[in-house]
């Protein structure tokens, strides 16, 4: 296998960070760990968003990878990290491609607002549900990485060490997907759907496996994150806010390359820490005005300023 | 060799017949131009072909196989491609992109789809369209910035992608200088005939008609009225008094022949 600039950039990048684990204090690993779990979500906002679509709904499959990492443990003492965000993932891509088929019809606001009905039902779901723990969630099994069961700081740098792992060979992915022909088309439906379909090709499908691509990614993002903060709970994990940050995060990165979400989740992590912190009240107000401030003045990411710099490098 | 069939083909919007017992027989390597004044039925039919609106009642046989409940990917598949009026090309992308990405459409498999759209092969291929199609000089130009007769080109360049066997072009000239017509006519006419496709095109400037086409269905309220050569079917009463209409008077004084309708 070959691999090219970005893919490079992206293992030494997260090497980097793994090495970082080792010295810098445990609170900013759990922040590394929970930015990175986000990124996988935001990479499937990406794919969607590259051919037009925005998911409002993207909590649905956060949601159920973490709950079946819980309900795993819970009820069948599974414990191992890997075997069980494999199966979050799954769970979560099984679910998105049964909501595909109706979901794969809409565009636009109807795609948005669809999606996002359709995770507040889980919402919903989970709230009723009383052996779940109902608004309280429930606390999720200490995780054992093949029979190795770390505790304290070496507990926080394994799930980091897995999480970087888990991300770099998910951006690999996704990165080899947009640059593949289904990804360019996918782009081109955004373009002409008409066109498309005179290729011969189903767009319908071209926007299934998008769908599915992006569950997935975002049922492993939630198995990883119910790992690290150790509880499961509807409000955190399934409430529409939370699709609501990933789409955030997502225009805060802007689309232009898989490396972008890297940069949007660290920084929406720390903004929302440091404001939760220093303005526990208004923490939303300063998110919200950074939101503001990011579409008034760099529409196109973060990505696009570190595209400007390469540029001007190359000039 | 009859390469497609219509039988009695009927399709109405309220009351309107976009077409009446339209029947036509379309024989291998033929180039066909269809004429017709605005609502005579012309788009409809090469819509009906492609599986892009569904007739009320009738037949299509391509290669004695019924295609007339396909949708249009599936006819697309099997050999039929088109042009449309209105370019429809992705408009974000550069003029050599779009062929990558209309030549990478062409993957039968998801396997193959997932490899990279960059590759040499479907470069090369990619190279040939630009050159037949005079097209190189845009290569790297986004194609939402080119002028209308370049888009025509893509437009039409995207729907040989597959080398199909029957290539419709629904009004390949409309929207283009009159000045720049002919040079166009002649680029895309001389690249189909390199690939050996049967040609239906759809022309409302009867000089381009008798220029290039061999047969031409002429098509009113819904029918055709007159199906022949050209020097035919332009002489004919009917088309006279209700395709090419009042350019008849002035082909009376103009040694042109008819102008254009």
């Amino acid at each position: 296998m070959k691999f090219d600039k970005t893919e490079k950039g992206l293992a030494v990048a997260l090497a980097i960070a793994a090495l970082l684990s080792f010295v810098v204090p445990e609170w900013a690993v759990f922040l590394g760990t929970l930015a990175v779990s986000k990124c996988l979500v935001v990479f499937g906002c990406l794919v969607l968003w590259r051919t037009g679509l925005v998911s409002f709904g993207q909590a649905l499959y956060f949601a159920l990878g973490g709950y079946t990492v819980g309900m795993a443990g819970k009820y069948l003492g599974w414990t191992d990290a890997v075997l069980l965000t494999v199966l979050g993932t799954i769970v979560a891509g099984v679910m998105a491609a049964i909501i595909s088929m109706l979901l794969a019809r809409y565009r636009e606001i109807f795609f948005a607002m669809f999606s996002m009905a359709l995770s507040m039902i889980l919402y919903g779901v989970l709230v009723k549900t009383e052996v779940l723990g109902s608004t309280d969630g429930f606390n999720v099994v200490v995780p054992t990485f093949f029979g190795y069961a770390p505790e304290g700081t070496e507990l926080l740098i394994s799930m980091f060490m897995l999480t970087l792992l888990v991300t770099l060979i998910a951006a690999v992915f996704v990165h080899r997907y947009l640059s593949s022909t289904l990804g360019h088309l996918t782009t081109a439906i955004k373009d002409n759907e008409i066109r498309v379909e005179y290729l011969g090709l189903s767009v319908f499908k071209a926007i299934q496996f998008k769908v599915i691509l992006a569950g997935a990614l975002a049922g492993t993002g939630g198995a990883i994150t119910a790992f690290s903060v150790g509880h499961v709970d509807p409000d955190a994990m399934a409430y529409w806010t939370v699709s609501g940050e990933f789409v955030f995060i997502t225009i805060l990165s802007g689309t232009g390359s898989v490396a972008a979400p890297f940069l949007g989740a660290l920084l929406f992590q720390v903004v929302r820490t440091y404001a939760f912190q220093y303005s526990p009240q208004t923490w939303q107000l300063v998110l919200g005005a950074v939101l503001l401030f990011l579409i008034m003045f760099i529409p196109d990411g973060l990505w696009s300023l570190v595209r400007r710099i390469r540029n001007k490098e190359v000039a | 060799m009859t390469l497609l069939r219509a039988i009695q083909l009927k399709k109405s919007f309220g009351s309107v017949m976009a077409a009446d017992n339209v029947s036509v027989d379309i024989t291998e390597n033929e180039v066909i131009g269809i004429i017709g004044a605005n609502g005579a039925g012309k788009t409809s039919f090469v819509n009906m072909i492609t599986g892009y609106l569904k007739p009320d009642s009738g037949q299509i046989l391509y290669e004695g196989r019924d295609i007339t409940a396909l949708v249009s990917r599936d006819i697309t598949r099997l050999g039929i491609c088109r042009s449309f009026q209105v370019p429809q090309v992705f408009s974000s992308a550069t003029v050599f992109e779009n062929l990558l990405i209309a030549l990478g459409a062409t993957q039968p498999s998801l396997g193959a789809m997932l490899r990279p759209l960059h590759q040499e092969e479907r470069i090369r291929e990619a190279e040939v369209l630009l050159e037949r199609y005079s097209l190189t000089d845009y290569r790297g130009q986004e194609s939402s910035l080119l002028p209308q007769g370049i888009r025509k080109l893509m437009d039409i360049a995207m729907a040989v992608v597959s080398h199909p066997r029957l290539l419709l072009l629904d009004e390949p000239t409309s929207g283009v200088s009159a000045d720049e017509k002919f040079g166009i006519m002649d680029t895309i006419m001389t690249a189909l005939k390199v690939t050996k496709v049967t040609t239906l095109f759809v022309e409302h400037d009867m000089e381009i008609i008798g220029r290039y086409a061999e047969r031409v269905l002429a098509f009113y309220d819904g029918g055709i009225i007159a199906d022949g050569p050209p020097g035919e079917v332009l002489e004919n009463d009917q088309v006279r008094q209700y395709v090419i209409g009042e350019e008849l008077h002035r082909a009376a004084t103009d040694d042109q022949g008819a102008g254009h309708a």
